[in-house]
Protein backbone atom coordinates (compact mmCIF):
# COMPACT_ATOMS: atom_id res chain seq x y z
CA UNK A 1 0.00 0.00 0.00
CA UNK A 2 1.42 3.30 -1.03
CA UNK A 3 1.51 5.77 1.84
CA UNK A 4 1.01 9.41 1.12
CA UNK A 5 2.22 12.16 3.34
CA UNK A 6 -0.78 14.30 4.08
CA UNK A 7 0.97 17.15 5.91
CA UNK A 8 4.41 18.36 6.96
CA UNK A 9 6.19 15.52 8.68
CA UNK A 10 6.25 16.34 12.39
CA UNK A 11 7.97 13.21 13.58
CA UNK A 12 11.38 14.90 13.72
CA UNK A 13 10.09 17.44 16.22
CA UNK A 14 9.89 14.61 18.71
CA UNK A 15 13.51 13.76 18.05
CA UNK A 16 14.60 17.34 18.58
CA UNK A 17 12.60 17.56 21.77
CA UNK A 18 14.03 14.25 22.97
CA UNK A 19 17.51 15.54 22.31
CA UNK A 20 16.86 18.61 24.42
CA UNK A 21 15.22 16.50 27.10
CA UNK A 22 18.20 14.18 27.32
CA UNK A 23 20.55 17.15 27.43
CA UNK A 24 18.72 18.58 30.43
CA UNK A 25 18.44 15.17 32.07
CA UNK A 26 22.18 14.74 31.87
CA UNK A 27 23.39 18.23 32.69
CA UNK A 28 21.15 19.04 35.60
CA UNK A 29 21.40 17.48 38.98
CA UNK A 30 18.38 16.98 41.17
CA UNK A 31 20.49 17.39 44.25
CA UNK A 32 18.51 17.91 47.38
CA UNK A 33 20.82 19.49 49.87
CA UNK A 34 20.76 17.74 53.18
CA UNK A 35 22.72 18.30 56.32
CA UNK A 36 22.74 18.84 60.06
CA UNK A 37 21.23 22.21 60.90
CA UNK A 38 22.78 24.00 63.86
CA UNK A 39 22.72 27.46 65.38
CA UNK A 40 25.97 29.13 66.32
CA UNK A 41 26.10 31.08 69.57
CA UNK A 42 26.30 34.84 69.04
CA UNK A 43 29.61 36.59 69.62
CA UNK A 44 29.87 38.11 73.11
CA UNK A 45 29.71 41.91 73.17
CA UNK A 46 33.09 43.57 73.42
CA UNK A 47 32.51 45.64 76.54
CA UNK A 48 30.45 42.98 78.19
CA UNK A 49 32.34 40.80 80.57
CA UNK A 50 31.58 37.20 79.96
CA UNK A 51 29.53 36.06 82.90
CA UNK A 52 30.40 32.58 83.95
CA UNK A 53 27.28 30.55 83.97
CA UNK A 54 27.37 28.23 86.90
CA UNK A 55 26.46 24.76 85.84
CA UNK A 56 26.67 21.94 88.30
CA UNK A 57 29.11 19.23 87.42
CA UNK A 58 26.42 16.56 87.30
CA UNK A 59 24.57 18.55 84.65
CA UNK A 60 27.44 18.55 82.20
CA UNK A 61 28.05 15.71 79.79
CA UNK A 62 31.50 16.42 78.42
CA UNK A 63 32.40 14.82 75.12
CA UNK A 64 35.99 15.28 74.08
CA UNK A 65 37.48 14.27 70.75
CA UNK A 66 41.25 14.27 70.48
CA UNK A 67 43.49 14.67 67.47
CA UNK A 68 43.49 10.93 66.87
CA UNK A 69 39.69 10.85 66.68
CA UNK A 70 39.38 9.09 70.03
CA UNK A 71 36.41 9.89 72.22
CA UNK A 72 36.43 10.67 75.92
CA UNK A 73 32.95 10.80 77.42
CA UNK A 74 32.61 11.80 81.08
CA UNK A 75 36.22 10.86 81.64
CA UNK A 76 35.99 7.45 80.03
CA UNK A 77 37.14 6.42 76.58
CA UNK A 78 34.21 5.29 74.51
CA UNK A 79 33.29 4.13 71.04
CA UNK A 80 31.01 6.45 69.05
CA UNK A 81 28.53 3.58 68.75
CA UNK A 82 27.53 3.82 72.41
CA UNK A 83 27.40 7.60 72.58
CA UNK A 84 23.73 7.86 71.63
CA UNK A 85 22.47 5.58 74.40
CA UNK A 86 24.72 7.22 76.99
CA UNK A 87 23.52 10.68 76.01
CA UNK A 88 19.89 9.62 76.17
CA UNK A 89 20.38 8.06 79.58
CA UNK A 90 22.06 11.23 80.77
CA UNK A 91 19.27 13.50 79.55
CA UNK A 92 16.31 11.44 80.73
CA UNK A 93 17.82 10.10 83.96
CA UNK A 94 14.89 7.76 84.64
CA UNK A 95 16.05 6.57 88.04
CA UNK A 96 17.14 9.94 89.42
CA UNK A 97 20.74 8.89 89.53
CA UNK A 98 22.69 11.63 91.37
CA UNK A 99 25.47 11.33 88.78
CA UNK A 100 23.22 12.10 85.82
CA UNK A 101 21.44 15.33 84.90
CA UNK A 102 19.05 17.11 87.26
CA UNK A 103 15.39 17.33 86.36
CA UNK A 104 13.22 20.35 86.79
CA UNK A 105 9.46 19.94 86.89
CA UNK A 106 7.82 22.49 84.60
CA UNK A 107 4.32 23.17 83.44
CA UNK A 108 4.22 23.04 79.66
CA UNK A 109 1.10 23.83 77.59
CA UNK A 110 -0.40 20.78 75.84
CA UNK A 111 1.76 18.43 77.89
CA UNK A 112 1.28 19.43 81.50
CA UNK A 113 3.86 18.71 84.13
CA UNK A 114 7.05 17.37 82.66
CA UNK A 115 10.49 16.76 84.09
CA UNK A 116 12.71 18.94 81.95
CA UNK A 117 16.36 17.99 82.01
CA UNK A 118 18.91 20.60 83.01
CA UNK A 119 21.66 18.64 81.31
CA UNK A 120 24.03 20.25 78.85
CA UNK A 121 26.14 18.29 76.41
CA UNK A 122 29.49 19.95 76.06
CA UNK A 123 31.38 19.05 72.92
CA UNK A 124 35.03 19.87 72.64
CA UNK A 125 37.32 18.89 69.83
CA UNK A 126 40.93 19.36 68.93
CA UNK A 127 42.03 21.35 65.91
CA UNK A 128 43.46 18.12 64.56
CA UNK A 129 40.22 16.17 64.82
CA UNK A 130 38.94 14.99 61.46
CA UNK A 131 35.71 16.49 60.18
CA UNK A 132 34.35 13.02 59.57
CA UNK A 133 34.66 12.09 63.25
CA UNK A 134 33.24 15.42 64.33
CA UNK A 135 30.19 14.90 62.14
CA UNK A 136 29.75 11.36 63.42
CA UNK A 137 29.69 12.61 67.01
CA UNK A 138 27.41 15.54 66.15
CA UNK A 139 25.10 13.14 64.39
CA UNK A 140 24.94 10.79 67.38
CA UNK A 141 24.16 13.67 69.74
CA UNK A 142 21.47 15.11 67.48
CA UNK A 143 20.11 11.59 67.05
CA UNK A 144 19.86 11.17 70.82
CA UNK A 145 17.73 14.30 71.10
CA UNK A 146 15.68 13.39 68.04
CA UNK A 147 14.90 9.94 69.39
CA UNK A 148 13.82 11.34 72.74
CA UNK A 149 11.58 13.87 71.04
CA UNK A 150 10.09 11.21 68.81
CA UNK A 151 9.40 8.94 71.77
CA UNK A 152 7.65 11.73 73.65
CA UNK A 153 5.63 12.78 70.60
CA UNK A 154 4.53 9.20 70.00
CA UNK A 155 3.43 8.66 73.59
CA UNK A 156 1.59 11.99 73.80
CA UNK A 157 0.17 12.53 70.33
CA UNK A 158 0.66 9.19 68.64
CA UNK A 159 2.72 10.71 65.83
CA UNK A 160 6.44 11.20 65.20
CA UNK A 161 7.85 14.65 65.92
CA UNK A 162 7.98 15.94 62.36
CA UNK A 163 4.29 15.08 61.77
CA UNK A 164 3.09 17.20 64.71
CA UNK A 165 1.50 20.62 64.37
CA UNK A 166 3.59 23.69 65.11
CA UNK A 167 2.13 24.15 68.61
CA UNK A 168 2.74 20.53 69.51
CA UNK A 169 6.27 20.72 68.16
CA UNK A 170 6.95 23.79 70.26
CA UNK A 171 5.65 22.02 73.37
CA UNK A 172 7.82 18.97 72.77
CA UNK A 173 10.82 21.18 72.05
CA UNK A 174 10.26 22.90 75.35
CA UNK A 175 10.05 19.59 77.17
CA UNK A 176 13.25 18.33 75.56
CA UNK A 177 15.41 21.30 74.60
CA UNK A 178 18.50 20.59 72.52
CA UNK A 179 21.44 21.77 74.56
CA UNK A 180 24.70 21.08 72.82
CA UNK A 181 27.37 23.57 73.69
CA UNK A 182 30.62 23.71 71.80
CA UNK A 183 33.66 24.86 73.64
CA UNK A 184 36.61 26.51 71.95
CA UNK A 185 38.83 23.79 70.57
CA UNK A 186 42.15 22.88 72.04
CA UNK A 187 45.26 22.89 69.98
CA UNK A 188 47.25 19.89 71.03
CA UNK A 189 47.93 18.50 67.59
CA UNK A 190 49.60 21.76 66.59
CA UNK A 191 47.97 21.87 63.17
CA UNK B 1 -15.90 11.86 -5.90
CA UNK B 2 -12.18 11.43 -6.12
CA UNK B 3 -11.81 13.90 -3.31
CA UNK B 4 -14.17 11.83 -1.22
CA UNK B 5 -12.29 8.59 -1.66
CA UNK B 6 -9.00 10.28 -0.74
CA UNK B 7 -10.47 11.38 2.52
CA UNK B 8 -11.48 7.82 3.28
CA UNK B 9 -7.93 6.62 2.67
CA UNK B 10 -6.52 9.24 5.04
CA UNK B 11 -8.51 7.87 7.95
CA UNK B 12 -6.99 4.47 7.47
CA UNK B 13 -3.44 5.76 7.92
CA UNK B 14 -1.25 5.10 10.94
CA UNK B 15 -1.90 6.80 14.28
CA UNK B 16 -0.77 10.37 14.22
CA UNK B 17 2.38 11.02 16.20
CA UNK B 18 1.87 14.76 16.12
CA UNK B 19 1.12 14.87 19.86
CA UNK B 20 4.33 13.08 20.75
CA UNK B 21 6.43 16.27 20.62
CA UNK B 22 3.91 17.91 22.93
CA UNK B 23 4.32 15.18 25.50
CA UNK B 24 8.08 15.33 25.24
CA UNK B 25 8.05 19.11 25.47
CA UNK B 26 5.95 18.82 28.60
CA UNK B 27 8.58 16.54 30.13
CA UNK B 28 11.29 18.89 28.92
CA UNK B 29 9.70 21.90 30.58
CA UNK B 30 9.22 19.94 33.78
CA UNK B 31 12.91 19.13 33.93
CA UNK B 32 13.92 22.63 32.94
CA UNK B 33 11.87 24.14 35.75
CA UNK B 34 12.49 21.61 38.49
CA UNK B 35 16.25 21.31 38.15
CA UNK B 36 18.80 23.93 38.86
CA UNK B 37 21.99 24.28 36.95
CA UNK B 38 25.11 24.11 39.04
CA UNK B 39 25.99 27.74 39.53
CA UNK B 40 29.57 27.46 40.66
CA UNK B 41 32.29 25.28 39.25
CA UNK B 42 33.78 23.35 42.10
CA UNK B 43 37.47 23.97 42.51
CA UNK B 44 37.83 21.93 45.66
CA UNK B 45 36.93 18.32 46.21
CA UNK B 46 34.08 18.06 48.69
CA UNK B 47 33.48 14.48 49.61
CA UNK B 48 30.70 15.01 52.12
CA UNK B 49 30.43 12.94 55.29
CA UNK B 50 27.42 10.74 55.98
CA UNK B 51 24.81 11.34 58.65
CA UNK B 52 21.47 9.83 59.58
CA UNK B 53 19.72 12.77 61.23
CA UNK B 54 19.82 15.06 58.22
CA UNK B 55 17.24 17.70 57.45
CA UNK B 56 16.37 18.91 53.99
CA UNK B 57 17.43 22.35 52.99
CA UNK B 58 14.41 24.29 51.80
CA UNK B 59 14.40 27.61 49.97
CA UNK B 60 17.66 27.60 48.10
CA UNK B 61 17.55 31.37 47.60
CA UNK B 62 18.27 31.83 51.30
CA UNK B 63 21.36 29.66 51.29
CA UNK B 64 24.94 30.65 50.64
CA UNK B 65 27.60 28.03 50.28
CA UNK B 66 31.11 27.74 51.61
CA UNK B 67 33.19 24.94 50.14
CA UNK B 68 36.20 23.57 51.93
CA UNK B 69 38.43 20.76 50.75
CA UNK B 70 41.64 19.87 48.96
CA UNK B 71 41.96 21.65 45.58
CA UNK B 72 41.08 19.71 42.43
CA UNK B 73 43.92 18.04 40.53
CA UNK B 74 44.53 20.88 38.08
CA UNK B 75 45.15 23.37 40.91
CA UNK B 76 47.27 21.11 43.05
CA UNK B 77 50.54 22.02 41.36
CA UNK B 78 50.02 25.61 42.43
CA UNK B 79 48.21 25.25 45.73
CA UNK B 80 49.15 21.87 47.12
CA UNK B 81 46.72 19.49 48.74
CA UNK B 82 45.95 21.33 51.96
CA UNK B 83 42.23 22.11 52.32
CA UNK B 84 41.27 25.51 50.93
CA UNK B 85 38.17 27.65 51.10
CA UNK B 86 36.15 28.36 47.99
CA UNK B 87 33.58 31.14 47.89
CA UNK B 88 31.64 31.63 44.66
CA UNK B 89 34.15 30.92 41.90
CA UNK B 90 37.54 31.50 43.47
CA UNK B 91 39.83 30.44 46.27
CA UNK B 92 39.55 32.73 49.25
CA UNK B 93 41.02 33.08 52.69
CA UNK B 94 39.37 33.24 56.09
CA UNK B 95 39.31 37.03 56.09
CA UNK B 96 37.12 37.12 52.98
CA UNK B 97 34.26 35.26 54.63
CA UNK B 98 32.86 38.32 56.33
CA UNK B 99 32.77 40.30 53.08
CA UNK B 100 31.21 37.32 51.36
CA UNK B 101 28.44 37.06 53.96
CA UNK B 102 27.69 40.77 53.84
CA UNK B 103 27.51 40.75 50.05
CA UNK B 104 25.21 37.74 50.18
CA UNK B 105 23.06 39.65 52.65
CA UNK B 106 22.93 42.69 50.41
CA UNK B 107 21.74 40.56 47.53
CA UNK B 108 18.74 39.40 49.52
CA UNK B 109 15.45 41.13 50.18
CA UNK B 110 15.36 43.13 53.37
CA UNK B 111 12.80 40.96 55.15
CA UNK B 112 14.60 37.76 54.32
CA UNK B 113 18.02 38.75 55.58
CA UNK B 114 17.69 37.21 59.04
CA UNK B 115 16.87 33.89 57.40
CA UNK B 116 20.24 33.63 55.68
CA UNK B 117 21.59 30.12 56.12
CA UNK B 118 25.17 29.17 55.47
CA UNK B 119 25.76 25.70 54.17
CA UNK B 120 29.21 24.36 54.90
CA UNK B 121 30.25 21.82 52.30
CA UNK B 122 33.34 20.38 53.85
CA UNK B 123 35.37 17.40 52.74
CA UNK B 124 35.29 14.61 55.28
CA UNK B 125 39.06 14.40 55.61
CA UNK B 126 39.46 18.05 56.58
CA UNK B 127 40.88 18.79 60.02
CA UNK B 128 38.64 20.66 62.44
CA UNK B 129 41.06 23.61 62.78
CA UNK B 130 39.94 25.34 59.59
CA UNK B 131 36.29 24.47 60.29
CA UNK B 132 36.48 26.12 63.69
CA UNK B 133 38.06 29.22 62.18
CA UNK B 134 35.24 29.44 59.63
CA UNK B 135 32.66 29.08 62.40
CA UNK B 136 34.32 31.89 64.32
CA UNK B 137 34.21 34.10 61.21
CA UNK B 138 30.53 33.31 60.75
CA UNK B 139 29.87 34.26 64.35
CA UNK B 140 31.68 37.54 63.82
CA UNK B 141 29.55 38.16 60.72
CA UNK B 142 26.53 37.15 62.85
CA UNK B 143 25.44 34.59 60.30
CA UNK B 144 24.40 32.16 62.98
CA UNK B 145 22.08 29.89 61.06
CA UNK B 146 24.18 27.20 59.51
CA UNK B 147 24.03 23.69 58.23
CA UNK B 148 26.75 21.07 57.96
CA UNK B 149 26.12 19.54 54.56
CA UNK B 150 26.00 15.75 54.77
CA UNK B 151 24.74 12.86 52.75
CA UNK B 152 21.93 10.73 54.06
CA UNK B 153 22.98 7.35 55.32
CA UNK B 154 20.29 4.68 55.33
Amino acid sequence: MARRVPEVNASSTADIAFLLLIFFLVTTTMNVDTGLARMLPPMPEKNQKQADVEVKKRNIFPVLINMNDKLLVRGEPMDAMFLREKAKEFIVNPNNDPNLSEQDEKDIPLIGKYRVSKGVISLQNDRGTSYNMYMEVQNELVAAYDELRNNLSRSLFGKPFDKLTQDEQDAVSKAIPVRISEAEPKNVGGK
Amino acid sequence: MAKFSRKGKKELQAISTASLPDIVFMLLFFFMVSTTMREVTLMVRTNLPFATEVTKLEKKSLVSYIYVGPPMLQYQAKLGTEPRIQLNDSFKTLGDIRDFISSERDAMKEDQRPLLTTSLKIDQNTRMGIVTDIKQELRKASALKMIYAARRKE
